[in-house]
């Protein structure tokens, strides 16, 4: 039986995570919540049949029986309310706003450690494509420091994005650390307006201590590469990995060499144009937690 | 004690000229200012007259990086040295949105920073609107500062001013990052900008097309009250608009720049020249990043990386201004780089 869910926030990303759903097994979109009744997202949930409230999350409120989970595709400042709200109606929230209420869960390294989870969080678009190479790196090595640049088509970075700017440093930051392994992340994003708009870009910096195995690393995150790529199949490798040597004065120590990976995601097209990867790894890793936590209240109900 | 001598009579300015020898400059040391420097540097500017001098790494608070460089020393200190070693200038820190974060600013701000600069790309501008405001409601002054304003057309640039405006900005600048601007094009700019905002203008150029001074000036005379140099054109590409130069023009021109050339000169001369690591010309990779309209900061990153992966700097350079990459993405530069040593290696592989 698929699990009944709603989506709230009708802007880029609840619209793609739309498109994403109706291909779903497991997961059964029983409404699109927006609060513009004529915004693209509601007018096309309506065309494809779905119910479109423009009341926000009264629509939840008023039908709490209605839906087991909540996909919240708003803005970091709503969702903190809204984690308020659905904790206490007792619908699980996967949150794909940075405001990290909850656990953060990339799919490709800690997809089955939240499940049971009120609240989850989906860091950021690029949060969830530079953390796996992370992670990557520090199950071969100690990552003393990491970063990543993120660089995304300005016609994909929505109103939400670009009002909560400084949430997504802090949040992308935060996973590099607690699920990536770093010891000290960084996070960058760029927006860069070229038409015809540029495919999402995202670099992967990890400082690497004397003594580390140069190919386990790069073996490392050509596996993890494809792991990713199984859920989001526009995710690759721009160039191969590269080590470059230093010293480099990282805020984790100095360290001789760092391991540089280039990515680039480019989308499935479901809503926005194929430029729009960084719509696609957020919904198509959303999309991933929803079903895990579906199968999961199978099996446990 | 006698009280120290204070010039009675405040000098009529006719535009306000700030020195960014600490922030855009760090870019030509790769970031490797130290306290002392910062004190000596300071102080002589201070001296000078200068009223606003900007401190900061040379992509803005946070950008000590991979992406960017490290910095030797830790830029709180190197503001906090700042603050101490003024005595009538105001400390000004640039800060793009993307790299840090408000945090960085009420950090400064309790060191005694009292300027935020706060850049963006000249498309973008809708993503300060958070640090402007809490700029403004930490009592700081907001500059809103437009990058790469080559690229934009006067109309288009002026949309984007009005909502850095509208966020409360005091004054809004626009950067010809990639120093590709002809004097033609910056009158055309300010005129636009001057004509509609409500707030000053300011602008600051860079050196890639040998017009620094002359489109600053020509600035001025469209109505452009604020004006970026730095001491001896220390900064990104072939270096800014040098400060000493601008006063010497001014001087002659007639223009009350309110600062003491002769002082700026010694500065340029006995402080900053001796901790370049090459004089500000313009060869063919500075030229080459204003033809192109390329981001200034580039060069050395791009240097390095023809080094690293031998390739030429000429060629990655013009392969950055084909992919339209703007400031910030530094690490396109690898990425193009490794790219063409492979294109150049599966073309050595096959004759």
């Amino acid at each position: 039986m698929a699990l009944p869910v709603a989506i709230i926030g009708s802007g880029n990303i609840g619209t793609d995570l739309m498109y994403k759903l109706e291909r779903s097994e497991h997961l059964d979109l029983v409404a699109m919540i927006g609060i513009d009744a004529a915004s693209d997202g509601l007018t096309r949930a309506r065309e494809r049949g779905y119910l479109a409230p423009a009341n926000g999350i009264e629509w939840v409120q008023q039908n709490p029986a209605a839906v087991r989970l909540v996909f919240d595709a708003t803005s970091a400042y709503v969702h903190v309310r809204h984690a308020k709200i659905l904790a206490e109606l007792g619908i699980t929230a996967v949150d794909l706003t940075p405001a990290a209420r909850g656990p953060k869960v990339i799919p490709s390294v800690n997809l089955r450690e939240h499940l049971d989870a009120p609240n989850v969080n989906m860091v950021t678009c690029g949060g969830q494509a530079t953390t796996p190479m992370v992670a990557a790196v520090s199950r071969v090595t100690r990552v003393p420091y990491a970063e990543m640049v993120s660089t995304v088509s300005s016609k994909s970075a929505g109103p939400g994005t670009r009002q909560n700017i400084d949430e997504f440093t802090r949040t992308t930051a935060r996973a590099l650390e607690e699920i990536g392994g770093a010891e000290i992340g960084k996070a960058i994003i760029i927006l860069n307006p070229a038409e015809p708009p540029i495919l999402m870009r995202n670099t992967v910096y990890c400082g690497l201590p004397e003594g580390t195995d140069h190919d386990a690393v790069l073996a490392s995150v050509v596996s993890m590469v494809a792991d990713v790529a199984k859920y989001v199949p526009g995710y690759r490798l721009k160039q191969p990995p590269v080590i470059e040597e230093g010293p480099y004065n990282t805020p984790g120590g100095v360290v001789p060499h760092r391991v540089v990976v280039l990515l680039e995601v480019e989308g499935a097209g479901d809503y926005l144009p194929t430029y729009a990867g960084n719509l696609d790894i957020m919904t198509a890793a959303a999309v991933q937690v929803g079903e895990a936590i579906a199968a999961h209240h199978e099996v446990t109900a | 004690m006698t009280a120290p001598s204070i010039d009675a009579t405040p000098v009529k300015r006719d535009f306000r000229l700030i020195d960014s020898t600490l922030r855009d400059g760090s870019h030509a040391i790769s970031h490797q200012y130290t306290v002392d420097q910062v004190t000596r540097i300071v102080r002589g500017l201070d001296a000078a007259g200068i009223q606003v001098i900007e401190i900061a790494h040379g992509d803005g608070l946070g950008g000590s990086s991979f992406n960017y460089g490290f910095s030797a020393v830790d830029e709180m200190e190197l503001v906090a040295a700042a603050v101490d070693a003024a005595t009538q200038a105001q400390i000004a820190c640039l800060l793009l949105p993307g790299i840090a974060t408000v945090d960085d600013l009420k950090r400064v701000r309790d060191i005694g920073v009292s300027v935020a600069r706060i850049a963006v790309h000249c498309t973008e501008a809708d993503i300060t609107e958070q640090h402007i405001r809490i700029a403004k409601d930490l009592g700081m002054e907001a500059i809103g500062f437009l990058m790469m304003s080559h690229v934009s057309t006067p109309d288009e640039l002026l949309v984007q001013a009005k909502l850095l405006q509208s966020y409360g900005a005091d004054t809004v600048y626009i950067a010809d990052s990639a120093g590709a601007m002809t004097t033609n094009e910056v009158r055309a700019r300010v005129a636009t900008l001057v004509g509609g905002l409500d707030v000053p203008l300011g602008v600051h150029a860079h050196q890639n097309l040998s017009l620094a001074v002359a489109n600053s000036i020509a600035a001025y005379e469209e109505g452009a009250r604020n004006l970026d140099g730095t001491s001896a054109g220390l900064g990104a590409g072939a270096g800014n608009c040098p400060t000493e130069i601008l006063a010497a023009v001014c001087d002659k021109q007639g223009i009350v720049s309110g600062v003491d050339t002769l002082m700026l000169l010694d500065v340029a001369e006995d402080v900053v020249r001796p901790i370049m690591p090459r004089q500000q010309v313009v060869d063919r990779a500075g030229l080459l990043l204003g033809y192109a309209g390329v981001y200034g900061s580039f060069l050395l990153h791009a240097q390095r990386a023809a080094e690293r992966y031998g390739v030429s700097q000429a060629e990655i350079l013009l392969e950055l201004g084909a992919r339209k990459v703007v400031g910030g993405q530094e690490d396109m530069i690898i990425d193009v780089a490794v790219e063409l040593a492979r294109k150049h290696a599966e073309a050595e592989g096959t004759t």
